[in-house]
């Protein structure tokens, strides 16, 4: 793994929530929430990135992660580029000279999302001490943050993790979302994490990252208190793991009345954007339970979060050494 | 040109020699071997106390890239980094630019090769034209080309029927079939062992099922007719099964397995280093043991050096967009003597896996030290350090994934039809 972790036990970069200490897991929720009562005020600003640049740079197209992203940074005071190069080619050599040029733009932060595993980790290997390289989603990989803000809502709304049951229902196979949770959920001692799916979405020794798996839905919400659902892309019918999202939804799809298995008080999820009527129906989306909305408020917080405590990290250990 | 190579431990597993003696060479073929009469007048003394006296090494899958015209160097460069390596025949497969589906292609391969002077180079004629699956090569004639094999250079036949049908060509003309073992349409989306560490790093799967259900589908036909197959380099502990299953039925059928494959594991995938981005895919522990005991048994009988030299930039970039592949000739020799140190294996053994085995595989004269066979040597230095780094490699290819290892095993001298092809004075005594 790249040292995202430095000698003192500090945030360098945020590339996967495994192996993340749980105390430092608990960090960035506690320092999360200490700047929601910043994005709360009318002064939505505060100044701990003042003078500094970050650069979005997204190989693939995300309007709500890379605004969440931008809103965070700029609340900080941070200078802020987006660089959308979502067309342009991802060879690996114009990708090292890019970054070399972008790095030579005096860049302190990356944040980075591309469609290949591991592209994260690969940038921070090649980019020099200076620069801090935030996971904004690599292939299946991780999206760190989003696993954050989604432990940052469940905590905000159940408390500890411990007595908790949570569910992650759907496309665990091409899901970065469902690794980094199960990392991130694990990591902060929740009672037991679930995935629900066809095996055909479901990779290979699963079971391994801890979770339990369950093929069918009303057996694996029995009693969780949490209910994650997951995205399904519709490309997914072509390569022949599914037949139709008729019948994905019949199996798989979150109705009031399959909600009815999961404890009376339990939230409901979504990573966003939602595919109504594919996996999750309209009632339990804008429903009562639903905490979708809230996720992408918490999101910028959670961002918030990251960015001051990796920034943090670094003009500490850089005083350290002077 | 007579030489006699004096005093060295003189390992022919063929004909189970293991003794201090020497080694006597004229006319281009092992004259005596053990004991040199008084009356042999050499042209040329090597002194080998100390050193290894063995057959050349045939290293059976080394993928040389493009030997066509307008890459003149290739080959040479190739095999003269492996006589370096004390490689005497490097078997080429099918899947090089041009494709060795056309006798000009494997007549330009051999006269390249036999302009640099390295190590001899055996193309592998291609089983189906251009590899595509559909038609048949002309297998009879590319093995009056020099062919002695044919193969689908690393692009499984997916027609059923085709495969059956160039199975039964290549038999009906004594050509043994070098088959890689994959089904056509489970091995091809992945990068990665299907397993715990490809889930975790979220890199899409090459499942066990890939290997064992082309295997199981090739043994199936080999079964109806006389064919010789071989596949290819293993990766799991079920084709070894299979492997013996069907040999307990009376199938003519080997294997090999790559150098790599007995040392490391899909946990060194961790990181995302794509230097270990290799096919087949680095599978799990259990595989590797089971790799490991098949080569010391011999239900595997050949180990090859995966040999697969790539460009300055093949590396670089996110993992699933790295070339596969890794340049294996200058490892070859200490990396067998590795497995010996980590008791593998005993060292005659493990020459025999890199000689006598793959020259079985093909029905090559080389590979033994007889009297009478083509005088193909290596003499080495068991006790020579040294250490793998991109600048100590000689192979194009500078990607290995065992960069920064310690290696012990020099080349001192290779011969091959009795020519000295490579010679290293520095190698210490």
């Amino acid at each position: 793994m790249s040292a995202q972790i430095d000698d003192e036990g500090r945030l360098r970069h945020f590339l996967t929530t495994e192996g993340v200490p749980r105390a430092l897991l608990e960090d960035i929720l506690d320092t999360a929430e200490s700047f929601t009562g910043v994005i709360g005020k009318s002064v939505k600003k505060v100044p701990l990135l003042r003078g500094r640049t970050v650069i979005n740079l997204f190989f693939e197209s995300s309007t709500r992660t890379r605004t969440t992203f931008e809103l965070a940074a700029k609340r900080l005071s941070a200078d802020v580029l987006n660089v959308n190069v979502a067309t342009t080619t991802t060879k690996g050599e114009s990708l090292l000279d890019m970054l070399h040029n972008l790095e030579a733009m005096q860049a302190d932060m990356f944040v980075v999302r591309h469609s290949e595993s591991g592209t994260a980790d690969y940038i921070a290997d090649h980019l020099g001490e200076g620069v801090a390289v935030l996971n904004a989603g690599d292939g299946r990989h991780a999206h760190p943050t989003q696993a954050m803000l989604d432990a940052f809502t469940i905590r905000r709304h159940k408390g500890a993790f411990e007595p908790l049951r949570v569910a992650i229902v759907g496309d665990i196979l091409h899901s970065r979302v469902a690794r980094s949770q199960i990392h991130a959920l694990n990591g902060l001692g929740t009672g037991e994490v679930r995935v629900i799916a066809p095996r055909t979405l479901l990779p290979r020794d699963i079971g391994e990252l801890g979770v339990h798996v369950h093929h069918d839905l009303d057996e694996g919400l029995r009693d969780v208190d949490v209910v994650i659902m997951l995205r399904l892309q519709r490309e997914r019918m072509q390569g022949a793991l599914l037949p139709s999202e008729e019948e994905y939804f019949e199996h798989y799809g979150l109705t009031e009345a399959r909600l009815a298995a999961a404890k009376p008080d339990a939230i409901v999820m979504h990573p966003g954007p939602i595919n109504r009527g594919v996996e999750i129906d309209s009632d339990v989306a804008d429903g009562p339970r639903s905490v979708i909305l809230e996720q992408v408020t918490n999101g910028i917080a959670v961002r918030m979060a990251v960015m001051s405590m990796v920034i943090g990290a670094r003009t500490e250990s850089q005083r350290e050494e002077a | 040109m007579r030489i006699l190579i004096r005093g060295g431990r003189i390992i022919d597993p063929r004909s189970g020699m293991d003794r201090t003696g020497d080694l006597a060479v004229s006319d281009g073929h092992v004259a005596h071997c053990g004991d040199v009469p008084d009356t042999f007048a050499a042209d040329e003394i090597f002194e080998a106390a100390g050193h290894i006296v063995c057959p050349g090494l045939i290293d059976l899958g080394a993928r040389l890239g493009r030997p066509g015209p307008e890459h003149p160097d290739t080959i040479a460069g190739e095999a003269h980094a492996a006589a370096a390596g004390g490689i005497t025949t490097l078997v080429c497969p099918p899947d090089t630019d041009p494709l060795i589906d056309a006798p000009p292609v494997a007549e330009l391969i051999h006269r390249r090769a036999a302009e640099a002077g390295g190590a001899r180079v055996l193309p592998v004629g291609a089983l189906t034209r251009g590899l595509a699956g559909e038609q048949l090569a002309e297998m009879a004639t590319l093995r009056a080309a020099g062919c002695p094999a044919v193969g689908d250079g690393g692009h499984p036949v997916a027609d059923t029927l085709v495969l059956r049908r160039a199975l039964a060509y290549a038999a009906t003309f004594g050509l043994p079939a070098m088959i890689t073992p994959l089904d056509p349409y489970l091995g091809t989306a992945g990068c990665a062992h299907e397993g715990a560490v490809a889930t975790r790093l979220g890199l899409p799967g090459i499942p066990t099922a890939a290997e064992t259900a082309g295997i199981a589908r090739c043994l199936a036909l080999a079964a109806e007719g006389e064919a010789d197959v071989h596949f290819s380099h293993l990766s799991t502990a079920e084709a070894l099964t299979l492997l013996r299953q069907a040999r307990a039925d009376g199938a003519r059928v080997s294997a090999d397995v790559t150098l790599a494959q007995l040392f490391f594991t899909e946990q060194d995938l961790t990181g995302y280093d794509a230097r270990f981005n290799l096919r087949p895919p680095l599978r799990t522990l259990a595989d590797r043991e089971a790799l490991r005991r098949a080569v010391a048994t011999g239900d595997i009988g050949v180990i090859c050096s995966g040999h697969h030299p790539l460009g300055g930039d093949a590396k670089d970039g996110p993992f699933a967009t790295t070339s596969p592949g890794a340049s294996g000739v200058d490892t070859f020799l200490p990396l067998l003597l590795r497995l010996v140190e980590t008791e593998v294996l005993p060292l005659p053994e493990a020459i025999a896996r890199a000689t006598s085995g793959p020259a079985s595989v093909l029905g090559l004269d080389t590979g033994t030290l007889a009297p009478g066979a083509p005088a193909d040597i290596c003499v080495f230095d068991p006790d020579a350090v040294w250490w793998c780094r991109r600048e100590t490699l000689r192979s194009r290819g500078r990607n290995s994934p065992f960069l920064g290892w310690e290696m012990t095993g020099r080349v001192r001298y290779t011969l091959v039809d009795g020519r000295l092809v490579h010679r290293d004075d520095a190698a210490t005594a």
